[in-house]
This record gives C-alpha cells, structure tokens and sequence, in this order.
C-alpha cells in the first residue's frame, strides 16, 4: 500500500539510473543515514562503539571486499586474514614512520599497499581456478601471517612481537588510541562505510563490474566476447584487496588499537567474513551489511542468550555458537543459496502488491 | 625442434629444474660426512612418516571427491570428530580399545547417514563452490557437536600403539625413528590395500567406481547414488578415524587436529583430486618437502639475506602451499590427476 512505485515516472537517463529507483527506498536510506550521522553519534558509548558499531562497520568493508572477489568476480579466496593483517601492518608502519600523517591518508594508503599485495597474490588466479585458487590464497593466509610473525621491522621489534596503534587524529580530530571518543571513532569508519559503499555499488553497476561478473559466470565465454581476463581478475583482486586493506588498517587501529598477527587476523577472520557474504548473499552489496550485521550480532545475542537466561558456561555457549553458526550456514545454502539479500528482495516484492496479493 | 619445445613448456622447465635439483643433492649426499648423511637420512624418514599421516587424511578428502565430486573441507575435522568420540568412549565411558574402535565407527556411520539425510539430499546440483562452502559449514557443526558433547581440552589418547624411539634403527642405522610413525605407515599401507581391493572385487566396490566414472550412466543401471553416498562418507569417517587415531596418539586430540584438513589441500593438488596413490605420494612429498624445507633451506635462506639471520624459522606453516602453488602452476591437474578439458 505504501511501498509502491506507481505514479513514479522517470524522465531523465540520471533518474532511470540512480541507484534506488523507487521513491520509497530513498527515503529509507536518507531516514538511514541521517540516523546514522546525526541521532547515534550522540547516544552512542563505549559498549555499542567497541562490541557492535565498530565490528559491523568494519566487517562490512571487509565483506564488501570479498564479495567483489567472490560474489562478482568468483574468485574464492581464504585470504581475508591475511590481506587485513597486511592493511593493519601498513597502518602500523604509515602511523609510526610518519607521525604527522593524517588518519585518513594512513588508511586510504594501506588500502592501496594491500591492493598491491593482493594483486600479486591474484596472479597465480590466471592459470587455476577454483579450488585450486582456494588453496593459492591460504598460502598467502599462512605466509603473511608468518612474515609479520617473524620479520621484526614489521612490529618495530618490540618485545612483544604485538603492534598497538598509537595517537593519531583525521581532520584535527582524534580518532585513535586510548582518549579518542567513541562518536569520533565511529564517524570516522561510518564516513569510509558510506564513501566505499557508494564507490564500490558504482564499480559493479559500470563496465568493470560487468567485466568481472562475466568472468564469474563463465570465464572462457567472457574471453572470447573481448573481455580480457588478465584485466578482470588482477582488477577484481586489487579492488577487493584494497577494500580489505582498509578494513583491516580501520580493524586495527580504530576498533582493536593493537593486534597481534596470530589471533587478530588468522584462518578463522577468513571464514567469518565468508560466511558473511553466503549468509548475506554472494554478489550483493546490501548481502554484504546484511551478513556482517548478521555474524556480528548472532554471537553477541547467543552468548546473552546461552549464558545470561540458561546460564551455561562461556565455553559451553562458545562451543554451541559454533554449532549453530555451521547449521545456519547449511540451511541458508539449502534453503537459500542467495542469502539474507534475497529473503529482503522477496519481502520487497510482497510488500509491493500487499494488501491485494492478486 | 619438437624435443626442444617440449624441453620449454611448463612441464619441461619443471622436469629440468627437478633433474638438476636432484642431482645436486645427489652430489651433495654423496660428498658430505657419514654424520650428515645419516642426519639427512633420519630428516628425509622422519619427513615422510609425517607425509604418512598427510595421506591418511587425503586419502578421505579423494573417495569422498571421487564418488561424489564434493570436496570436503570437514575430512580434517571428522578426524578431530572420531577421535573425540574414540576418547570418550575409552576415558569417560572405560571401554577397551576393541569396543571403542567399533562404537567410534558405528558413530562415524551414523554421521554419514544423518549427513546425506540433512544435508546432501538437498544439494544435489548445485554448483561444486555452493558443496564446498556447505562442507565448512558442517565442518563447524561437528567441531561444535564434539566440543559440546566431550569438552574442548586436549585429551590424551593411548590405543596401545608402540611408542618411543624404534630399536631397529636406533641400533641398526644409528637413526631415530618414532615406533608410532612406523605404525601409522604400516596401518596407511594396510588401508590402501584394503580400500583398493574393496573397489576392486567387491559388489558395493564396483558400484563405487561406477558412480566414480559417470553418475547418470551408474543410475540407469540401478545404482542408488544415496546408498553410495552414505557407503562413501562411511569409508570416508572409517579413514578419519584412523587418521584421528594415529594424529590422536602422536599429540594428542585436540583442536589442531582439524587443521591437518588445511595441510591435505596441498596435498591433494600434488596428488590430484581423483586419485588414491596421488594422496600418498603427494602426502609423502609434502611431508619430506617440510622438513627439508624446515632443516636445509631455513637456514640457507637465512644466509642469504645475512643479516638478522632467524626469520625463516617455522617456515612449514606455509611452504607446503607455496609447494603446491608452484607445482600447480607448471602441471595443473597434479602428478595423477585427471586432464582438466573445459568447454564453453
């Protein structure tokens, strides 16, 4: 009744090809970030910074980065880790060789270092395919994991073979460290969300976007129509890297402020964030928020859940978390091999022809 | 002309370097002391004893493959699965090792069962990434169903299998050797042998490479592809176990264990997905690369860049992959693998 297009007409190529074509939906995304930007940086504290916002924010990146690897292009990559814990290094190396950087420029350059990484490891992307790839990312999971493990330049040679970001500010304000506040810290991931939201939606809508989905639905047939595979997949790995770079840099000093390489950024941050984008629907950006919300909330909520009413033990609630986070990722492939973007596509569709379904 | 070209293609410039990769180690075996000699001797059997307990998970990962083109990342964790359930039923419950064994494996095919009900029936068709992300999500769920039902801790596992230092070698060859490692090779090599006249002479094994060979043409004879399903993913829980056996018995069961799974790919891209003695003999290669890798190239690279000299230390987290990387790069479908033709 209320979410419907009639009446809406189109008069210009700018309307026809806007990103949300229906009236109904810009208002919702306006009605979005204005609450994003103005009501939550104003009620938001410690709690919701460091165990929500910022892991959703964050992890949003990194699914968008993934997705354009594997849902668009179909590349599958287990190196998710590893490439983040490349931006969050580069992060570390940019905060502390050039102390009066600006925050912003740090990041943005650890994206482009890590784009750089990532190409190289995209490379061997030209010969194998598959699962095959797969196996060519853990070897860039595991080696990079290990380089930051035990070449001392990497941390400074500090004692602790850990990194911890120090002060730093974007535009005069603060954003890192122990005294940064949490709406700055907030505003200052939210504002990279939105920015590399925009900039990717318009990559996949425009002829590179296109070029990688060609090749994700079949490669050798987008080869002979004169996309040029080499192109595609080094583009698709340096734009995706680049994505996950600067999550990983935003990861590190924004949300955690100190890591270390091991735990912060091992096997199992490359599952999570894939499960995010088959959970949220590979080849989707609104899958890619949808998921990361998802596997950021679900523990959060099973852990309130287990241990605050049943009151099991944390190990206990860890173990069934597991659990149910393989059963979850079973049922959406069976039931729903195109994730939590779909179930939103189908509802926008009744919603359309709600109350008179006929 | 032609011997020239073939001596430049992938496979050539990988043979030639191999050939003199190995003639120099040859030369170099040949010209050092009688104490390395035997040093490298014991780095080399030590290295493909591990490579054993490599194959022994490859080898799940390539009948499951086989028969049903599904590639299954959960192999290493039903290792860590049957190995749980064989300590509990030996520690908690006290059941010897001869009831345990059977129970541990009735548990192994009542999985196999519950996994073609729940999960695979409803996958059929679908594209083979959609099977493999499916198998990491079931991965998870056994590792959480065994945490849950046994606890997450390291538990020790003793099945009776021979421990310490092998006295044949020690006294014969001034070599040591773990009397364990031997056995996990004897039992590998009982396996195959075992597995390879089960598809040879047997009824159920005939229908097993039928379905491996075209699954429409094993239909239409009669073939029911659910029954070879949970038959294959029974084998595949019988090989786990013995796999999380012998990984149980060497350092005990515990969470690591499923991370063998990761080291199998490497293996399986060596050995080829469709073959069983490529999963040996990439396990084999794969485990002797790592500890020569490990014991000669750390340090040598270490020389090479002078300085600073301990950073390639640890270095068999990753060289297995970059083994397999480069291997991949000169013969893509492994040493025995089939020739991958793709059409439009």
């Amino acid at each position: 009744m209320i979410y419907r297009e009639t009446g809406q007409f189109k008069t210009s190529y700018a309307e026809d090809s806007q990103i949300f074509p229906i009236a109904q939906d810009r208002y919702v995304f306006w009605a979005l970030m204005g609450f994003a930007f103005l009501v939550v940086p104003l009620v938001i504290d410690d709690y919701w910074e460091k165990s929500i916002l910022l892991p959703f924010l964050v992890y949003s990146l990194a699914a968008i980065g993934l997705n354009i690897l594997t849902g668009y292009c179909g590349q599958l990559s287990l190196g998710t880790g590893g490439f983040m814990a490349v931006g969050a290094y580069a992060a570390y190396k940019l905060m502390t060789g050039f102390p009066g950087l600006d925050m912003v420029i740090v990041v943005l350059a650890s994206g482009v270092i890590t784009a750089a990484v990532g190409m190289v490891f995209g490379l061997p992307s030209l010969r194998i395919k598959g699962f095959y790839l797969a196996v060519a990312t853990l070897a860039a999971q595991f080696f990079l994991i290990w380089l930051f493990n035990k070449v001392p330049w990497f941390y400074n040679n500090s004692a602790t073979g850990q990194i911890s970001a120090p002060e730093r500010t974007a535009f005069g304000v603060q954003v890192t460290g122990a005294a940064a506040s949490s709406s700055a810290s907030y505003l200052f991931c939210l504002i990279f969300v939105v920015l590399m939201g925009f900039a990717a939606k318009n990559l996949l809508r425009g002829r590179i976007g296109r070029s990688w989905m060609a090749i994700r639905d079949m490669d050798i047939a987008a080869e002979i129509i004169g996309v040029d595979p080499l192109r595609a997949k080094l583009s698709a790995f340096g734009v995706s890297s680049f994505y996950i770079g600067v999550a990983g840099a935003l990861y590190f000093a924004v949300w955690f402020g100190g890591a270390e390489p091991t735990e912060a950024f091992g096997i199992n941050v490359s599952f999570n964030v894939l499960f995010m984008i088959i959970i949220g629907g590979l080849g989707s950006m609104l899958g890619s928020f949808l998921g990361a919300a998802f596997i950021v909330l679900l523990p959060i909520l099973l852990k309130t859940a287990l241990v605050d009413w049943f009151s099991l033990g944390t190990a206990m609630a860890k173990h069934i978390e597991i659990t149910t986070l393989g059963a979850l990722i079973i049922l959406f492939l069976i039931l729903e091999p195109h994730g939590l973007a779909r179930l939103w596509a189908v509802a926008k569709e009744k919603l359309r022809l709600w109350p008179f379904p006929h | 002309m032609t011997a020239l070209s073939r001596l430049r293609s992938p496979e050539g410039i990988g043979l030639t370097l191999l050939a003199l990769f190995l003639a120099q180690g040859l030369w170099w075996l040949a010209t050092t002391d009688t104490g390395t000699r035997l040093f490298f001797y014991e780095v080399t059997l030590s290295g493909l004893l591990a490579g054993v307990m490599y194959s022994l998970v490859a080898l799940g990962f390539v009948l499951i493959y086989k028969s049903s083109g599904i590639f299954n990342f959960a192999q290493g964790v039903m290792a860590l699965f049957a190995g749980l359930f064989l300590t509990g039923f030996m520690n908690d419950f006290g059941a010897p090792v001869w009831l345990a064994i059977p129970m541990t494996l009735a548990v192994m095919v009542a999985t196999a069962f519950a996994i073609e009900h729940l999960v695979l029936r409803h996958l059929v068709n679908q594209e083979p990434i959609i099977l493999f992300m499916a198998t990491i999500g079931l991965a998870y769920v056994l590792e959480g169903i065994g945490d849950i039902v046994w606890g997450s801790d390291v538990k020790a596992l003793d099945v009776g299998l021979p421990n310490g230092a092998s006295d044949f070698f020690l006294d014969g060859f001034d070599i040591y050797v773990e009397k364990l490692e031997i056995a996990a090779a004897v039992v590998a090599g009982v396996l195959v042998i075992a597995l390879s006249l089960f598809s040879q002479y047997t009824r159920i094994g005939r229908a097993l490479r039928a379905v491996a060979d075209d699954h429409q043409a094993a239909l239409s004879v009669g073939i029911s592809l659910r029954m070879i399903w949970v038959i294959v993913w029974s084998i595949a829980g019988g090989v786990a176990l013995v796999a999380g056996m012998m990984w149980g018995a060497k350092s005990g069961v515990q969470f690591s264990l499923a991370l063998i799974a990761l080291k199998a790919l490497p293996v399986l891209i060596l050995g080829g997905f469709t073959s069983i003695p490529g999963a040996i003999v990439g396990g084999l290669i794969i485990g002797v690369g790592e500890k020569w890798a490990e014991i000669y190239l750390g340090p040598t690279l270490n020389g090479l860049f002078g300085w600073n000299a301990n950073w390639f230390t640890a270095i068999e987290n990753w060289f297995a992959y970059v083994l397999a990387l480069g291997f991949l790069l000169i013969r893509p479908q492994g040493l025995f693998g089939e020739k991958i033709i793709e059409r439009v």
